[in-house]
């Protein structure tokens, strides 16, 4: 997995809310048995007219916001479908970073999984970096994951919070199953101690 | 003495292989159910880093989301990318030795039907499944829920989910369900309380007497829905209808193994006093057959109502309410009765089982469908269409006009040619009524199987109390 350290970007501003993995990447897209190539169709049917014509109003489309790395959403972003397809189609557009006031639980596991970083902060902050993204390209947001605080492109701080064990899986791109394995041992222990007490099992 | 707990600290505790210093656990897996949409690049990742499924008698796939429900199925999959995708599991579920239940078989169907149907799910299990709805099987005191294609391979790997605990949740349904009211009306209803992101960071605890009085069926419509109020999981304590229910499974236990399980089983309940960081209380007899008006599961009103106006709501949901108000071409202060619909679907993980099929055949017995409309009814398993017939409910379908259609997922997430078509309005048993969730521009009303069969008679979303 790719290191997530410090981010200097262009913010998308999308304050919808409710924004559901099934917009993020509709299903016709989920018959891949690749993780790659997704980026094209992330958030295929807002993006795009019947005909494969880009929507000119969508965010996404503009010419300000077509290399944005960040993306600056509504509240409950992510929710529905567990596809990992969804952060996959962020990720291979470029997308490294999405700030919302909330994650639906799936979605926010699979970015870290996937090298992007999802962080909850609340309305009142979230409106000042919409406001910021609603600039377009010359504002340019910086996310510093180690000191885990976001500079406006005005130089304005915010500091936010994440869990630590994700944060230094993110800084380092360390493989969660390496990591398992690493306490192979307990597994064992536990499997031994339940086939004893849960034979059913 | 220990403090009390919660059902969700009991299985929680049970299951913990290993606990870091800030927290974060190694759960253990004890059944993991695997489809082909979310499984090939797991599976690939196992074969590039030369790893094994590491339990994998505790591993069960069967195809759901792709297959055709067409009864001439037997012929193959017509469209490559879906065809390739379920031969990719039959390829992986032979190469790591994991329990299959291929399209040819009769048990095949929707991975959460299936599991419960099986006796794979046993009270007191955790059970995963790269799939928001696992959440259904928390209906047997189960802790059961979705994850990412990355965790999926991380439990094949591992048999251990890497997890922080969640937060306790309480929602509980006093007293009785009035006639017409049923388990999803249940649920949608709560959904219609909490939101759609109340129950993030929650496991929810569903309890009171009209929880108590459904059957397992029931049960699972309740939990499936979980993940739609933003939970990661939904539980229903262990009693005698789940006993009932697990007994004589094939993959129940049996003799002296039975009576151990059950005397852990009957362990499995809230302890007096144990703490709930959120409580939410609905009385049962205030709950109305519901339907969704708009394209969040939050969007949620009694039949009785009319069309909301983005006025009557703050905040983000203004702009939503426009937008989900223009998605289904409705105009506020429309009655919900008066909303023509052209499609009828019941079927689905949250309403695939016998039950739903029953409640559906009581309203459709010797009545004809409007004309016109295109109903389908898609058994949640080989075995539940089986019971069907026999019990006489599939030529009460078939009379009534329905399209009696072999198991899968199909039109809940219309990943098989089962869609609708750009402006189609569909009152459907499934879960989620997103923006071309159905299909592109399609538009979808949740409701419950019986309100579904009653839209199929009269061709609008009607209150089924007024059929009964």
């Amino acid at each position: 997995m790719d290191k997530f350290e410090k981010l200097q970007g262009v913010a998308a501003p999308m304050p919808l809310v409710n924004i559901d993995t099934d917009m993020i990447i509709p299903k016709v897209f989920l018959k891949t048995i690749k993780r790659s190539g997704l980026g094209v169709n992330l958030f295929d049917e807002m993006r795009y007219d019947r005909q494969g014509n880009e929507i000119p109003d969508f965010v996404l489309n503009k010419p300000q916001y077509r290399g944005a790395q960040i993306l600056v959403a509504g509240d409950n972003f992510g929710c529905g479908s567990s596809r990992e397809h969804a952060p996959w189609a962020i990720a291979d557009f470029g997308i490294k970073c999405v700030i919302s006031t909330s994650f639906a639980d799936i979605f926010f596991n699979n970015c870290f999984k996937n090298g992007i970083l999802p962080i909850v902060l609340p309305q009142e902050q979230v409106d000042i970096l919409m406001a910021d993204a609603e600039k377009g390209e010359n504002a340019r947001i910086t996310v510093d994951l180690e000191a885990q605080e976001i500079t406006t492109s005005d130089g304005e701080t915010i500091a936010f919070d994440v869990d630590a064990f994700k944060k230094h899986c993110l800084l380092n791109g360390l493989d969660d199953i390496g990591l398992t394995l690493e306490k192979a041992a307990s597994i064992e222990t536990f499997e031994t101690k339940m086939s004893a007490d849960r034979p059913w099992v | 003495m220990t403090a009390p707990k919660t059902l969700y600290d009991k299985i929680w505790d049970a299951h913990v292989a290993h606990e870091a210093d800030d927290g974060t656990c190694l759960l253990y897996i004890d059944r993991h159910l695997v489809h082909e949409v979310t499984s090939p690049q797991a599976f690939e990742g196992l074969r590039m880093a030369g790893r094994s499924v590491h339990a994998p008698d505790k591993t069960i796939a069967v195809p759901d989301h792709n297959v055709p429900t067409t009864l001439d199925r037997a012929k193959g999959i017509e469209n490559p990318e879906s065809r390739i995708q379920v031969e990719a599991l039959d390829k992986n579920a032979k190469d790591f030795g994991i329990h299959y239940y291929p399209v040819s078989d009769v048990r095949q169907g929707i991975v959460h039907i299936v599991g419960p149907e099986q006796g794979w799910t046993l009270p007191g299990m955790t059970v995963v499944c790269g799939d928001s709805h696992t959440a259904t099987h928390g209906a047997f005191g189960a802790l059961a829920h979705g994850i990412g294609t990355s965790e999926v391979e991380h439990v094949l790997a591992t048999q251990t989910l890497i997890q922080q605990k969640s937060k306790n949740m309480k929602v509980e349904i006093t007293g009785k369900l009035k006639p017409g009211v049923t388990a999803k009306d249940i649920t949608m209803a709560v959904i219609g309380e909490t939101g759609t992101a109340g129950g993030t960071g929650y496991v929810i605890e569903y309890c009171g007497e009209a929880i108590r009085d459904l059957s397992m069926e029931g049960r699972m419509t309740v939990c499936n829905m979980a993940i739609e109020g933003g939970a990661r999981a939904g539980l229903i304590a262990p009693d005698d209808t789940t006993y009932e229910y697990v007994k004589g499974r094939p993959h129940a236990p049996k003799g002296d193994q039975w009576d151990t399980a059950l005397a852990w089983w009957k362990t499995l309940f809230t302890d007096e006093g144990a703490h709930f960081d959120k409580v939410i209380t609905l009385k049962g007899e205030d709950i109305q057959p519901v339907v969704t008006w708009g394209t969040s599961p939050e969007d949620v009103l009694p039949i009785t109502a009319t069309v909301p106006s983005p006025d009557d709501f703050e905040g983000g949901k203004v702009e939503a309410v426009k937008r989900a108000i223009d998605y289904m071409g409705l105009t506020p202060g429309q009655k919900l009765t008066d909303i023509e619909i052209d499609t009828v679907f019941i079927g689905s993980c949250t309403n695939g089982r016998i039950e739903d099929l029953r409640a559906a055949a009581e309203i459709l017995k010797g009545k004809k469908i409007k004309d016109g409309m295109r109903a389908m009814i898609v058994p949640g398993s080989g075995l539940v269409r089986a019971q069907a017939e026999e019990e006489g409910l599939a030529e009460i379908f078939k009379d009534a006009g329905f399209e009696w259609r072999l198991a899968g997922c199909s039109m809940c997430l219309a990943m098989n040619p089962d869609q609708l078509s750009e402006g189609e309005r569909c009152a459907s048993t499934s879960n989620r009524n997103f923006e071309g969730r159905q299909g592109y521009k399609g538009r979808t009303h949740l409701v419950s199987p019986a309100m579904a069969a009653a839209a199929a008679l009269t061709g609008h979303l009607t209150d089924v109390r007024d059929l009964m």
